[in-house]
């Protein structure tokens, strides 16, 4: 079984930590990973830096922009994480934007991201639809999970079909935004939280954009099986580097 | 239709939508709408009342005799450059204006490089008196005073994109993210044939008045619709597909798209798409762009601003890989001959993205009698700190 599922499986709420790969230094990337399993994260996303990265808020833009500066790229990444299964047991996501995978060839990617050792990838700019007509048998034929999003605009329909082809999560969206601009939750976010617990999908939910604190974390916890920090915690890598990441987790955790 | 777009949204291979969930209700809605709200005949009376009474419309189709006879064929010149603002940019604002009223929308947002597109974008705002904000990168705003003057005078707010490049790519970017920040009253004009879908096709059909004019205008002046060749610079290309529209499907009409070669094709100084792009994935749709070997979007150069793009629409993408149209790139030093010399043989003041298309005829032959309509899609006078320098004038 997929490590995802697994994990999913467990009587928690689940914390999964985003970090743009290649930031603060180039070869962080190993000791931010076994560092953030150390302290008790559950899942991780491993963020592949792209030159435009349409759906990310300018915390996470400038990280991608310093990793590609440090010379990030898709190979460096695959080298980088050769290894890390012999270290690491929790599940790990690549989150990147489709043009790098595709220059890569998808399905060279899907084999070599099988061969690492990812269980899933996330992907904002392929749409579901496409996924589904050209992509979905490559994924599935490397035991990848393709975690979709959704917003509050979504429709219903829309959250229906979503689910029905997802077979891991669906990431929610926590308000119409792009990453690290709200803080703490209104009405308007928990309504709509409700909303989608009271859906019944097949598939849990884990909440992202918005969370950075504790609050943030149990207030999104409430209503879904987990939740994403991204920004938050790229901001506390930039200011206390890779050595404090336990400073972090234990105020979310706490 | 081999060449135009097809009913899920690409033209051949290129096209598509390719956004995040966070934009796909403000697309979806648009899709579901733009070709039902462009039938309405109230939208077709109100849009072709400002064209003419607004914009100048139609645009004179010149022939060019000097020219003409320096170049031993007949060269008619579509004068987009007469058009309020000063370029072809105006049709598309003014689809695109209505469009968004049509839709309830009450914010406007765009992006501009040199400026052009946002000028265009604060124009039409200031007349149908709705909010503008124009993203512009920082570099750009810095070179190009005189169109930041511009469009805050026409009332519009100009935000620094301070991202990445801080050129045109990122002030696209910028405008997206304001868009995925802003769903529900907000409209995007883009200014060319880029984006996810609709938005190709609905500049192509806002600009493609200039390809119905040329049908009429030549049919009045030479006894028939078709020209042999339809010349037209290419940056994202909404200038060109205005000019092909009519004659996509008739094969017995020579394309011809211009692309800026900057200091040379190879130079590592060129905005020569089609030549140094390949296939992927650029501001939502997939198209022929210019890009690392790990898939990072590269800087284009150009000595004209309009020209500065690292992609080409998907409709170019297409015509290029099918070969409907033929794809030739220009020096910034050949554009600028090009430039001049329409300024001595015909006392016209070209904008430097029309001087790239003008240059063809240095590099091609035509046939006495073969009929060329070239494009010029704006005028000079935002262009003449560039000539001065060029030139030392």
């Amino acid at each position: 079984m997929n490590r995802i599922n697994q994990k999913l499986k467990e009587n928690k709420k689940l914390l999964s930590i985003y970090f743009s790969a290649g930031f603060p230094k180039l070869d962080d990337t190993v000791s931010i990973i076994e560092n953030l399993e150390k302290n008790g994260v559950d899942m991780i996303e491993i963020g592949l830096p792209f030159s435009d990265p349409l759906a990310d808020g300018p915390t996470i833009q400038a990280s991608s922009t310093q990793a590609l500066k440090n010379g990030m790229t898709t190979n460096v990444l695959f080298n980088q994480l050769k290894d890390i299964r012999k270290t690491v047991s929790i599940p790990l996501i690549l989150m990147g934007y489709f043009n790098p995978m595709l220059q890569y060839g998808v399905e060279a990617f899907c084999k070599k991201c099988q061969d690492i050792g990812i269980d899933g990838l996330i992907i904002p700019d392929l749409p579901v639809d496409v996924y589904n007509e050209k992509y979905k048998a490559i994924f599935e034929k490397y035991g990848l999970i393709n975690v979709f999003l959704i917003t509050p605009q979504t429709s219903v329909e829309r959250i229906n079909f979503i689910d029905s082809i997802s077979n891991g999560f669906i990431y929610m969206v926590s308000s119409a935004s792009v990453t690290g601009s709200s803080s703490g939750f209104g009405e308007a976010q928990t309504n709509y939280f409700k909303r989608i617990a009271d859906m019944n999908l097949k598939n849990p939910q884990i909440i992202g954009f918005g969370i950075s604190d504790s609050e943030t974390f149990k207030q999104a916890t409430k209503y879904a099986k987990g939740a994403i920090i991204g920004s938050a915690f790229i901001k506390h890598l930039k200011s206390e580097g890779v050595t404090k990441i336990n400073n972090f987790t234990s105020l979310i955790l706490r | 239709m081999k060449y135009n777009i097809n009913n899920k949204g690409y033209y051949g291979d290129f096209g598509g939508a390719y956004i995040p969930e966070m934009l796909y209700p403000n697309v979806e809605e648009l899709r579901l709408n733009y070709l039902k709200v462009m039938q309405e005949p109230s939208f077709k009376e109100e849009f072709n009342q400002l064209l003419k009474d607004y914009v100048g419309r139609p645009s004179p189709l010149y022939f060019a005799k000097r020219l003409s006879k320096k170049y031993n064929t007949k060269i008619y010149l579509k004068r987009e450059d007469l058009n309020h603002t000063g370029a072809h940019k105006i049709n598309n604002t003014i689809g695109q204006i209505l469009m968004a009223q049509r839709l309830g929308k009450k914010r406007i947002i765009a992006e501009t490089g040199a400026g052009q597109h946002g000028v265009a974008t604060a124009t039409v705002c200031a007349l149908m008196g709705m909010e503008c904000i124009v993203y512009m990168g920082e570099i750009d705003i810095a070179r190009q005073a005189p169109n930041v003057a511009r469009m805050k005078m026409l009332g519009a707010k100009v935000v620094p994109a301070l991202s990445g490049s801080k050129t045109l790519k990122d002030a696209t970017n910028e405008a997206i993210r304001d868009w995925i920040n802003n769903p529900v009253d907000t409209h995007y004009i883009i200014g060319s044939v880029v984006g996810p879908h609709p938005y190709p096709d609905m500049v192509a059909r806002f600009q493609a008045v200039v390809s119905e004019e040329i049908q009429w205008q030549l049919q009045e002046k030479e006894g028939k619709s078709t020209p042999d060749y339809v010349i037209a610079c290419v940056g994202g290309g909404s200038n060109a597909a205005g000019a092909y529209y009519h004659y996509l499907e008739n094969t017995n009409v020579n394309l011809i798209a211009v692309e800026a070669a900057g200091k040379g094709v190879n130079s590592g100084k060129s905005a020569a798409t089609s030549a140094l792009g390949k296939e992927g994935i650029i501001h939502g749709s997939k198209t022929l762009l210019m890009q690392t070997n790990d898939g990072q979007i590269t800087e284009p150069y150009s000595i004209s601003a309009g020209l500065d793009y690292p992609g080409v629409g998907p409709m170019h993408a297409h015509l290029f890989k099918t070969g409907r149209a033929e794809f030739v790139s220009v020096t910034d030093d050949q554009a600028m001959t090009a430039g001049l010399e329409l300024c001595e043989l015909e006392g016209i003041i070209p904008a430097i993205e029309s001087s790239h298309a003008l240059a063809v005829f240095g590099h091609k032959t035509f046939k006495p009698d073969d009929i060329v309509v070239l494009s010029l899609s704006g005028r000079g006078d935002k262009d003449l700190d560039t000539y001065i320098n060029h030139f030392k004038l």
